[in-house]
C-alpha cells in the first residue's frame, strides 16, 4: 500500500527541474575558477553572480549555467565543449563577438566549474 | 606590491613623506588633547573639588594651547617649507592635460622629434625628480598622485607646474581630485616609477610609430579602424595621423592610440586593458563609462569587432 503512495513522490522528484544544478565534471577547482573570471574580466560583458564587478550588459548573464541545454544558443553544454569555448570562441562559432583570452586548458576548467555551481 | 597603490598614508616619495608625517603628527596631536579635555571633564564630574580658578583660566586656558598650538604651527610651518619647489630645472619635463575625462600626457622627444603623445599614463625613472606642466583643456580639475605628492588644480587658460619624485619603483593610482562631471570617479591615471633602464627603453619604443604585426586577423582590424573612422578623433602615429587639417603632433579629440596595447589600463582607468576589455569598450563604451564622449560602434560584426580589439591590443 505504501508503495502506492511512494511512487508517485519518486516520480515527481525525478522530474525537478527547478533543483540544483547537476554536478558536472570538470576536474576545475570552483574557487579558483570564480578568481580567474574576475582577472579576465569577464564580468565587463558578462553578469557573474559572486564574482567581482561583474555586472556587464553586453553579453548574456551567466545565471544557472549548468542549467542550460546549449552555450552561446548552439553548443551542447557540456563540460569539454565549455572549456573550449573559454579558450577559442570563434573558432566553434566563427561570428561571435567574444574574443579569445588567451586562456589555458587549465583555467578553462577551472571558469567552467565556477560556472556549474552557479545556483 | 599588489595592485595599484593610492595611498597618502603610504608615501613613496619625497613630498609625499612630508605630508604624510605631517598628517600624523597633527591628527595625533589633535587627538592628544582632546583626549586630555575629556580626561578633565570626567574628573571634573566625577569628583566636587576646590578649583584655583586663576591657575585653570591662565595655565590651561591661555599657556597650554598657546605652547602646544605654537609647537605643531612651527613644526607643520617647517616641514610644509620643505616641500618641494615647482621647477625644471634639471627634471625630466612631461605635459599632462586635463580633459574630460581623461589624461593627455606627453613627453619630449629625446632625438628633438615631435612630442611624444599617450594618455592615461605617466612612467617616470626612479629617483629622479619629474616636473608636470599641468593644464586643462576643458574645466577644472585638479592632479592627485597620493602616494608621491600633494594635489595641484588644474585651471582652464592656466598653466600649473609641480615637482615629483617616486622613490620606489611600483605603480601608483592618481585620480582627478576636483569634481569636473558625470565621470570624475573614473578619471584615473596611472604613473609607473620604473628604473632608468627600463624608463629609456620605454621612452625609445613609444618614440617609434605604430608597429602592425602580421596576419589576416590584424589587417582586418587595421581595416576595421579605417572603416570605423577611429581616426576621427583617434591619431595612430605612422597608420592613421587623424583627421586632415589638424597640425602634426596635435593630437586628437580622443586619446592617441600609437602604443595603447602597451598601457596598463583603458578608459582613464576604467578596465585593466586586454583584448575582452578593448572589445566591450568600443563595444558600448557607455555601459562601463555612462557620458563618455566616445560614441558606440555601429554595426559592426562580432568578427570585426574581435580583430578591431586584437589589433589594438598589438600596438604596444
Amino acid at each position: 500500500m505504501r508503495i502506492l503512495v511512494l511512487l508517485p513522490l519518486a516520480w515527481l522528484a525525478a522530474c525537478n527541474s527547478g533543483g540544483p544544478a547537476p554536478a558536472r565534471l570538470t576536474g576545475g577547482d570552483i574557487k579558483q575558477g570564480k578568481l580567474l573570471l574576475a582577472q579576465y574580466q569577464c564580468g565587463v560583458c558578462h553578469q557573474i553572480t559572486g564574482v567581482a564587478a561583474a555586472r556587464g550588459q553586453l553579453a548574456p548573464p551567466l545565471d544557472s549555467f549548468g542549467q542550460r541545454s546549449y552555450i552561446a544558443g548552439s553548443l551542447p553544454n557540456t563540460p569539454q565543449m565549455l572549456a573550449r569555448w573559454l579558450i577559442d570562441p570563434a573558432s566553434l562559432k566563427p561570428g561571435t563577438s567574444m574574443p579569445a583570452m588567451g586562456v589555458s586548458e587549465e583555467d578553462a576548467r577551472h571558469m567552467a566549474a565556477y560556472l556549474y555551481s552557479l545556483p | 606590491m599588489t595592485g595599484p597603490q593610492q595611498s597618502a598614508l603610504h608615501p613613496a616619495g619625497p613630498d609625499a613623506e612630508v605630508i604624510a608625517q605631517l598628517a600624523w603628527v597633527l591628527t595625533g596631536g589633535a587627538a592628544v588633547v582632546f583626549a586630555g579635555v575629556l580626561v578633565l571633564c570626567v574628573l571634573g564630574l566625577r569628583r566636587q573639588r576646590t578649583v584655583h580658578v586663576r591657575w585653570w583660566l591662565w595655565g590651561g586656558g591661555i599657556a597650554l594651547p598657546v605652547l602646544v598650538l605654537s609647537a605643531l604651527l612651527a613644526f607643520s610651518t617647517l616641514r610644509s617649507a620643505q616641500l618641494s619647489e615647482p621647477s625644471s630645472q634639471h627634471a625630466l619635463k612631461i605635459a599632462v592635460v586635463a580633459r574630460l575625462w581623461w589624461w593627455e600626457v606627453r613627453y619630449t622627444h629625446p632625438g628633438g622629434g615631435e612630442d611624444i603623445v599617450l594618455a592615461n599614463e605617466i612612467r617616470l625613472p626612479v629617483g629622479q625628480p619629474v616636473y608636470l606642466g599641468l593644464s586643462s583643456a576643458d574645466v577644472i580639475h585638479s592632479f592627485w598622485v597620493p602616494a608621491l605628492a600633494g594635489k595641484v588644480d588644474m585651471v582652464p587658460g592656466r598653466l600649473h607646474g609641480m615637482t615629483l619624485q617616486a622613490d620606489r619603483a611600483g605603480v601608483y593610482r592618481a585620480q582627478c581630485a576636483e569634481y569636473c562631471g558625470e565621470q570624475h570617479a573614473r578619471m584615473a591615471l596611472h604613473v609607473v616609477a620604473q628604473s632608468p633602464q627600463e624608463f629609456a627603453a620605454w621612452l625609445t619604443a613609444q618614440a617609434r610609430p605604430a608597429q602592425v604585426g602580421e596576419g589576416a586577423l590584424l589587417a582586418a582590424g587595421r581595416r576595421a579602424f579605417e572603416q570605423q573612422r577611429c581616426g576621427a578623433c583617434h591619431v595612430v602615429r605612422g597608420v592613421s595621423e587623424g583627421a586632415a587639417g589638424r597640425p602634426a603632433g596635435e593630437g586628437g579629440i580622443g586619446p592617441d592610440l600609437t602604443h595603447v596595447g602597451s598601457r596598463l589600463y583603458i578608459g582613464a582607468g576604467t578596465l585593466r586593458n586586454d583584448r575582452g576589455a578593448l572589445a566591450a569598450w568600443i563595444a558600448n563604451p557607455h555601459a562601463v563609462k555612462p557620458g563618455v564622449r566616445m560614441p558606440s560602434s555601429a554595426d559592426m560584426d562580432g568578427e570585426t569587432l574581435r580583430a578591431l580589439a586584437a589589433y589594438l591590443e598589438q600596438l604596444k
